[in-house]
Formats: C-alpha cells, structure tokens, sequence
C-alpha cells in the first residue's frame, strides 16, 4: 500500500466523490441515464479511501476523528456515502447516487480546501470516555443520515416542479416518482432523528450528574436541530403539512445542521489567537 | 434475383397495404398452421417464420425465388387475394436486405409508432411458433437470436423507445411520476366515451387496480364498467367521493366543469399526504383550472398532454438517425456470419448457391 497520509488519502476518496458527480453531470448533459454500476463503483471506491484516511487519523488521535470542523465534515461526507452504499440500492432510486456524490464531494473538497478547518490544536474532547465518544459518533452519523435526506427532498422539489410546471422531459425523466421520494424521505427523517436522540440520550447520561462542563452554545445547537427534526417529523406523521413543506425544511435544516458545527466545535477548542492562526499546521498523519 | 436458397423477407405492412388489405392478409394462427400444410416440404421452403400482426404480414426464411414465387401464390390464394392486388403492396427483400429489414422490424424503427415495445414481443412470438412447427432451422436460429440481441441493444442504446408518444399512455407515464406504482392507484373515470375508455385501459393495462366509472347516464357507466371489469357509482357521487380515488380521468361531454377546485379542497383535506392526478380530456375542461393550484394536485388537460406526447415524438425521430445507423452496422456483420451457411457471398445483397435438403 502507498506511504500516504491521512489527508491525501482523502483527497484520492474526494477526487472519486468528484468523479462520480462528474459522471452523473455529463450523463445528464447527454440526456442520458448514468450506468447505476459505474456510480457505485465511484462512491464505494470513494468510501473505502476515505475509510482509511480517516482511519489512520483515528489512529493517530486515539479515538473517534471528530476533533475538528475538517473532521465533522469528512465524517458527514462519510455516513451519507456509507448510507447510500448500504441502503440506496434498497431504493432503488435513480439520481440518489448522483446526488450523494455531489454532497460528498462538496463536503470533502471544501474541508480539505480550509485548512484553518483542520488547525492542529485540537482538544481531546472525550477524554477516556467511549460513551461520549459514541454519543458523538451517533451525532454526526445522524447528519449523515440528515445529509441523504436532504438530497432526497431536493429531487422531491425538482420532481414536484417539473410536474407542476409540465417539464417533464429531460433529465427531470430520470427523477424518481414523487410519492416514492416522499415515503424515502419520511423513513430517512424517522431514522435520522432516531440516531440523534440516541446520541442526546447517551450524552445526557454522562453530562447529567457534570452540567458545569455542557457549553451552552453547544446544547442549544444541538437540542433545536434535534428539536426542528422531531417536530417536523411530528407534523408529518400527524398529516398537519404538506410533503412540500417538509422537504423545503429538510433542505433549509441540513443547512442549519452543518451551521451549528460551529458552536459544536468550538466549544472544544479555545478561540485561537491570531498568531496561533498563522502558525497553526494541519494533521498530518502518515501510515505506520 | 439469383435461383440460389437465401435468406429472404416476403410480406406486407402499412408502409404499402392500406387498413383494408391488412384486414385481408392477416393470418391468425390457424391460418398459419393451414399455408404450412398447403405448402408442404415439396414446396421447396428451407425454412419459414410467420410474423403477422395487425400492421403487418410478413414470411422471412431460407428458401430459392421459385419457392418464394410459390409462397406468395399459395398465400394469395389461402387468403382469396388477387395476387396483383398483393404484389402492389408487398415488399420482397434477401440475403443482408431482408436480414435488415428484420432487425428494423425487431427493434421498432419499420414500426407505424417508432420504438413501440409490442413488435419485439410479437418477432419473438413469431420465431418461436417456427420452432414449434419445426420450421426454424440453422439459418432462422441464427438470425432471429441474433437479431433479439441487437434489437435490445438498439432500444437500450438509443431513445427511440423513451417517451410515450399517445395521449392515453403520457397521462399513464405522468401517473408513474407521480405514484411510482399504479398497483393501489385507484382510478376515477368521469363520462362514459371512447377517450376516457381508452385512457382508462391503458391504466389498467399498466397495472392500476380495479377503475370505477362514473357517467351522467348510469346504464352507459354500467356497460362501460362490464366491459372494462371496472366498478360504476352513480355521476353526483364522483365530487363527494373525489377524496378516495388517486388518478380522475376526466371525459365528459358537460358543458362546465365538473369538478370544482372547493370539490378538490375538500378531497385534498382527507388525504394530504397522497396525491391527486387529475387528468382532464374534455373539451371544454371537467375541471376548474385553480384546482392545479392545491398541494399536491397535479392536473393535465388535453393540451399538456398533447404537447408532452409531442416533444416525446420528436426526441424519438432523432433518435431514428442513430439507431439505423447501428441497426445497418449491425446487420451487415450477422450476414457476413450467416452468408457461409447458406454458401453466398456475405457482401453481397442475395448472395448466391448452396442446395441443401428442404426442412421438414
């Protein structure tokens, strides 16, 4: 195996997240249906190199790599394209995999272009404790899950437009049904504010008997985002909104979900003086 | 033409033989069973397979001109029509020519609607009563496994099956767009005429659950409901009931709308979590046009129907180019493979000699 570190392992796994979208993207210029092959093959290759990229940098930091922005969005970029791996082939939904790609690719190449992102000091967040680990494993596996959901609800959006508007041909064609998006996005809503109250449950049970060391900013972030899910999971099931409505939401919250990273990931880490800025390198972790 | 046994096409379709003349050469299987046993293995016919269908009658096989001259002879007579009056419509083809015309054929590109699915079904079906009658052999094994292969390559490979391209099928196609599956849609038919019937088999040909029928005269809903296996519900009921049924084929001769956009509110309300497809064929419309305007309503009129199925006809000739392109690539190499089995030049268009015993 090549002598490569973690980061450029995980710039390989970009570079396939990158090149599955670009197969999808030419694909659809064509007019044509992206070989559903081809697009796995290119998001598992993707997966397994990020798989070890983040792998050695778990290695390398002795624990779960959560420890910073840079890995909060690899992990994200991981969990959608292990979904789509293990459950999009269930669904048998055409795009699913495009998108995924495109998320994945996203994630992945803008964490890697922000170095800042992946500053050296980081706080051993979790001390010895796995449970906190977990809690926070389940966390960011969740917004994976929110990440899926999020491309789903947006082909519900383009699928609802092109038939409300009658542009049906096209690359809209190769869009899933409307009512079998809806249905996907309602299991991938249960599911991932399944694994997010699982994750509060576990942290509160080691945060409960030590309030003093929960950040405030953090517990906010988190409880509205769990919070605006169950609720709109709620409303869905109870009939009070439209499939419409809720896939806007999903969209509009995955992006609140990756904004409140932010105060999720500071509170581990001190405000870094600008001289610490300047210096600051990033992880670089080599294969033993 | 060369006195040599080749492979050869002999037949009539709707490029040439109007309506009235298919009616007349049309050949049900029984039918095929008698030409067979009135042609006999003396009639010097190698190999034979019948493909008849309501747009076209056509024999390919492996067989000299004179036995093909006895063919056509024999058939004109089975089927009492003058011979001129077939000759002026048939089309006669051998070697490569007639191993193209079968892939055309096959594929859906000599189709009256390009890139239709059926013909594929009925070549096979053809081929596989040739078997059965033990009139296949080495030559029509070949050539029709072949041509199955490239056919599916072609449809596959181009968009000429992509997009349906009648009004009754888009507003089907439109209904898989939105519901995925017709197998728990429940269909509405309002008014009892030709279009509404059509479009309502053609859901239930796609797998769409029992459809009910509603029409201002409930002995006509009945006796449409009969011959469609359908259910009938008296015409006042239909805005009532609206909320129970997923697809509404609109087709009634009322001269306003029948369904209101309160009557789809009030539907909508019952089930806002499942859509409604409303498809309006009347002229003028069954449905108020501010229905479209509710979540998850999704309603077509003639028109929009009319201009999707449209574009779809126009993707599809684009298509046609390409796909003849690979469907003449395609079968120049399978004769330039069978050619030696039958001892002719596989370059050539009838290729020429090779006398081997008459099957059957």
């Amino acid at each position: 195996m090549p002598n490569l570190t973690d980061r450029q392992w995980l710039w390989l796994a970009a570079a396939c997240y990158l090149a599955g979208f670009t197969l999808g993207t030419v694909s659809l210029l064509r007019g044509r249906r992206h070989s559903r092959a081809a697009m796995f093959a290119t998001l598992a290759a993707g997966f397994a190199l990020q798989t070890l990229g983040l792998a050695l940098r778990g290695r390398a930091v002795q624990g779960c790599p959560l420890g910073n922005t840079f890995e909060l969005f690899q992990f994200t970029a991981w969990s959608s394209a292990s979904l789509f791996l293990v459950v999009g082939t269930t669904f048998r939904v055409s795009l699913l995999g495009y998108f995924t790609a495109m998320l994945a690719a996203v994630l992945t190449l803008v964490s890697l272009a922000v170095p800042a992102w992946d500053a050296a000091q980081r706080t051993h967040i979790f001390g010895a404790n796995q449970w906190i680990e977990l809690h926070a494993a389940l966390a960011v596996f969740s917004y994976g899950v929110f990440g899926l959901l999020a491309i789903t609800s947006a082909m519900f959006l383009l699928r609802n437009y092109s038939l409300k508007s009658k542009h049906v041909g096209g690359w809209f064609s190769f869009l899933p049904s409307i009512l079998d998006l809806d249905h996907i996005g309602v299991r991938l809503l249960g599911a991932g504010v399944a694994l997010l109250t699982a994750s509060l449950a576990v942290g509160a049970v080691y945060w409960l008997p030590h309030p003093e060391t929960v950040n405030v900013a953090k517990l906010l972030a988190t409880v509205a985002v769990w919070l605006a899910y169950a609720l709109a999971l709620g409303l869905r099931l109870g009939g009070a909104q439209p499939a419409r409505w809720l896939a806007w939401e999903c969209v509009a919250l995955f992006g609140a979900a990756l904004l409140s990273l932010a105060p999720v990931n500071s509170s581990r880490h001190p405000p870094p003086t600008p001289a610490a800025s300047a210096a600051s390198a990033t992880t670089e972790t080599r294969a033993p | 033409m060369s006195d040599a046994a080749t492979f050869f096409v002999l037949g009539a379709s709707h490029h040439r033989a109007p309506l009235a003349l298919r009616e007349k050469l049309s050949l049900p299987a029984e039918k095929i069973a008698a030409l067979r046993a009135r042609l006999g293995p003396a009639a010097g016919i190698r190999e034979l397979a019948v493909l008849s269908t309501c747009n076209r009658v056509e024999f390919y096989g492996v067989a000299d001109a004179a036995a093909v001259a006895r063919l056509e002879a024999e058939f004109c007579t089975l089927q009492g029509v003058p011979a001129a009056e077939f000759a002026a419509a048939r089309r006669h083809a051998a070697g490569g020519d007639a191993v193209a015309h079968l892939l055309g054929v096959a594929a859906g590109l000599d189709s009256q609607l390009v890139g239709e699915n059926e013909i594929f079904g009925q070549v096979k079906d053809a081929y596989a009563e040739a078997g059965a009658a033990g009139a296949a052999g080495p030559v029509l094994h070949r050539v029709f496994q072949k041509i199955f292969q490239h056919a599916k390559h072609i449809r596959t490979h181009t968009a000429i099956t992509e997009g349906q391209v009648s009004v009754a099928n888009v507003a089907v196609e439109l209904a898989l767009n939105i519901f995925g599956k017709l197998d728990t849609a429940r269909v509405l038919l309002l008014g009892a005429g030709e279009i509404g019937e059509k479009t309502a088999k053609a859901f239930v040909s796609r797998g769409a659950g029992t459809p009910t029928v509603a029409s201002r005269r409930l002995e006509r809903a009945m006796e449409l409901a009969n011959a469609l296996s359908a259910l009938a519900m008296p015409f006042w009921l239909a805005p009532v009931k609206l909320g129970e049924f997923d697809i509404v084929v609109c087709a009634t001769a009322a001269p306003e709308a029948v369904i209101t956009r309160a009557a789809v509110a009030a539907a909508m309300r019952k089930r806002p979590a499942r859509p409604l497809f409303l498809v309006d064929l009347a002229l003028p419309r069954d449905v108020e046009p501010a229905a479209a305007e509710l979540e998850n309503v999704f309603l077509y009129n003639l028109d929009d129907l009319a201009k999707i199925a449209d574009a779809n006809r126009t993707a599809r000739e684009s298509e046609v180019t390409r796909a003849r392109v690979i469907a003449a690539e395609k079968a120049a190499q399978l004769w330039q493979q069978v050619a030696p089995r039958l001892g002719v030049d596989g370059g050539s268009g009838t290729g020429s000699t090779a006398d081997t015993a008459p099957v059957g």
